[in-house]
């Protein structure tokens, strides 16, 4: 006879065929009892959106936004800023439901006091946090609702859609990057970063200035702030801009992109962008009727 | 010789300007009273534009339970009540007012004999200082008369004083302590008398040996006061190291030192009470320290609120050449201003002028888990921890490693061999977990 049939090795077989087949009965009642039925949309949705777990849509991440589209069975309300509408629509179309039309954002920052429009009075050592800067003081420049340019919006940006500049100290959105996942408008401490429509070609027109201050009291910290004259108000002709608390605000959803208001403002605080360069001609007579 | 129990660190003194006698500050042009110069809700204008008033006249009325009462320091005519750059760095709503000559509020007793007679019983003095808007002159600028009045339930056994003045620079607290001693007493006594309390006892450290002994000769002939020599520490002023260290209390996480019986106040406050109770003055000017290692001459001066900084600043011998950074408050606690027009307020007790070479913070490295921030926390907290956690903005594990006890002192950063801006951070996670305590309570 062979070792190999000995009575340890007949016991170990039989003993553990024995708990196999056992653990296999309890196993597979405690599976029918516990049994986690999952929608299979859920992950038709997931692997349709991004994947970049930006948060944008405002829920943790895209696994999350999945299980509330196929929750809710409805688009209603949903958006994914990186995906766009056409991811939306492919989930749409995947789930058998209708899409709205989604419009495009991007975040834009309303501050354009930069070094050399809104020169520091004071220089500041601190923690290079916008959130403690912010509890510290109004800022180097001195305007209290200005970017305080430590860059608390770069570092929040997951999708290397933003840069500070070193020359003007202010931050700059790459118009091809952002996604408009509003992580730097959560981040910013004086809610100086926007999101506004994103225009055709990109092309939009904003007040680069979130100062609410006097005219005189802003104009004496920086050159570029809006200082609620009103002109730009009377300029516009599709009742976009309003006046309050001595700032102009655009609204993004009246305004026609006609470029009118820019050239009256006094303090160039109207700034558009993606605007091919205008005609020497136009400017001569927009100064004219500035002046 | 008594001190607090854990943590503290020993910065050098350089108190240049202890020797120099307190002297009044001359009127400067303008002043500007700004209307948040306490803690709590500011103050509600009472003057318009254009009224004249005296010194010593209600401008401003607290009308919240946690506020004071603010009046003018000077006399002449409101200029405008406008928002200028105060302390804080940003605009604040101010009265501004151009004086005018001198003129005082009748009723004002300001001769300078000493009145040992209180003639006022309890209610009477908490009334009197809170009407005269006096607040904590240590730096915290609580109203005083909220602080007097016991809550129901509770009982206070000792009034503290304190006059550790713990901070480096500053000297206004010692010199008080010097030249007010007898109004002192006085002083403390209303305050006995107020919490009805029968046992006093003022806290000074043993590196002003001469205050200290006057203020003992002095006690000796009134009831219930004694002096204790503590041993010099950072942050001994603060009011719950100040009981561990006289009476060997220890105040609980998020409680008031009520709850041990004890009520605390500073020697500033105790002389403002002397005056508003016995002389019917409120509070309108205050002892401020002028220092600097450049400055021509160090010195402790008393201002009328409202001063431009600038004027206390020409005072001492004009702004040096290689000044880098003015602060307002301690070196340690204080600020920086960025405006050298920023009015003097109630809670301002010194400004400081650094060098250029004084100025820098270190080069930011690397932190090695030397642990040293832990073993001066007078706290007990772990700051590197904590500044982790508000750099990951996670207020709820902030909250669990009791981030709101920490009361600022910045001995951490004062210690860290790596210059990390621990105590910058620790007031972030601050900020962050006082806003998610406050949104769960709504």
């Amino acid at each position: 006879m062979s070792d190999l049939f000995n009575e340890v090795t007949v016991f170990s077989v039989i003993s553990l065929a024995a708990i196999g087949s056992v653990a296999a009965v309890v196993l597979f009642f405690v599976a029918q009892k516990f049994r986690v039925i999952e929608d299979p949309r859920i992950d038709v949705v997931e692997d349709l959106l991004p994947g970049a777990n930006c948060g944008g849509c405002g829920l943790a991440g895209c696994r999350a936004l999945a299980e509330a589209i196929v929750k809710k069975e409805s688009l209603e309300g949903f958006s994914c800023p990186p995906g766009g509408s056409e991811v939306m629509q492919e989930i749409a179309e995947a789930l058998g439901m209708e899409a709205g039309e989604q419009v495009p954002m991007i975040a834009v920052v309303r501050c354009n006091g930069s070094r050399e429009f809104a020169p520091p009075k004071v220089r500041y050592e601190g923690a290079m946090t916008c959130a403690f800067a912010h509890s510290l003081f109004a800022g180097e420049g001195g305007c209290p609702y200005g970017c305080l340019g430590c860059g608390d919006c770069v570092r929040a940006c997951d999708f290397e859609a933003m840069y500070m500049d070193e020359k003007t100290g202010l931050p700059v959105i790459l118009d091809d990057k952002c996604v408009a996942c509003q992580a730097c408008v959560k981040e910013c401490p004086r809610d100086i970063i926007e999101m506004r429509k994103k225009g055709k070609k990109d092309r939009r027109i904003f007040v680069s200035c979130i100062n609410e201050e006097k005219g005189g009291v802003a104009r004496k910290n920086c050159k570029v702030a809006c200082i609620g004259c009103g002109k730009c108000v009377k300029e516009c002709k599709f009742d976009a801009i309003t006046l309050e608390n001595n700032l102009a605000y655009i609204d993004y959803n009246k305004c026609t992109l006609c470029r009118k208001c820019p050239p009256v403002c006094p303090t160039n605080a109207i700034h558009e962008l993606n605007f091919p360069p205008r005609k020497p001609k136009a400017d001569k007579e927009k100064n004219q009727a500035g002046a | 010789m008594k001190t607090f129990a854990i943590g503290g660190v020993h910065p050098p003194e350089n108190k240049l300007a202890e020797k120099q006698a307190i002297e009044a500050l001359p009127l400067p042009r303008t002043v500007a009273i700004p209307l948040s110069q306490h803690l709590g809700a500011p103050a509600v204008p009472v003057v318009a534009k254009g009224d004249k008033v005296q010194t010593g006249q209600l401008i401003a009325k607290g009308e919240a339970f946690i506020s004071a009462n603010i009046h003018a320091s000077v006399s002449g005519s409101v200029a405008k009540i406008d928002s200028i750059i105060d302390a804080s760095g940003y605009r604040k709503k101010a009265v501004i007012i151009n004086v005018e000559g001198d003129e005082w509020v009748e009723g004002i007793d300001r001769d300078e004999t000493l009145i040992k007679d209180i003639s006022m019983d309890a209610e009477e003095i908490i009334k009197r200082i809170h009407d005269h808007g006096i607040v904590g002159l240590g730096g915290a600028t609580f109203p005083s008369h909220v602080k007097l009045k016991v809550p129901k339930g509770k009982t206070a056994e000792y009034l503290i004083i304190n006059g550790v003045e713990c901070e480096p620079c500053l000297t206004s607290d010692h010199r008080l302590m010097l030249e007010k001693g007898e109004e002192l007493m006085v002083g403390i006594s209303i305050q006995m008398k107020a919490l009805g309390v029968d046992k006093a006892i003022i806290g000074v450290e043993n590196n002003k040996p001469d205050a200290i002994s006057h203020l003992k000769k002095l006690s000796s002939s009134w009831d219930g006061i004694s002096v204790e020599a503590l041993e010099v520490k950072y942050p001994q002023g603060a009011e719950k190291q100040l009981i561990k260290a006289v009476i060997g209390r220890e105040v609980p996480s998020g409680k008031l030192p009520i709850e041990v019986g004890c009520v605390v106040h500073n020697v500033g406050t105790a002389f403002a009470v002397y005056e508003a109770v016995q002389k019917n003055k409120p509070l309108i000017e205050r002892v401020v320290t002028v220092s600097g290692s450049s400055l021509k001459k160090p010195s402790n001066w008393m201002v009328r609120i409202g001063t431009p900084v600038q004027e206390l600043i020409d005072a001492a011998g004009g702004l040096p050449e290689d000044t880098g950074k003015v602060v307002n408050g301690g070196p340690m606690m204080g600020k920086a201003l960025n405006d050298l027009n920023a009015p003097v307020a109630k809670g301002t007790s010194g400004i400081l002028l650094f060098t250029n070479a004084e100025t820098p913070r270190p080069p930011l490295q690397n932190c090695m888990r030397c642990a040293k921030c832990l073993t001066v926390c007078p706290m007990g907290l772990e700051p590197y921890l904590l500044a982790i956690l508000a750099d990951k903005q996670r207020p709820d594990d902030c909250e669990e490693e009791r981030i709101m006890d920490c009361m600022e002192c910045g001995s951490c950063h004062y210690i860290c061999p790596s210059g990390r801006p621990l105590l910058d951070q620790v007031r972030v996670g601050k900020n962050m977990t006082g806003k998610m305590i406050r949104e769960r309570s709504n």
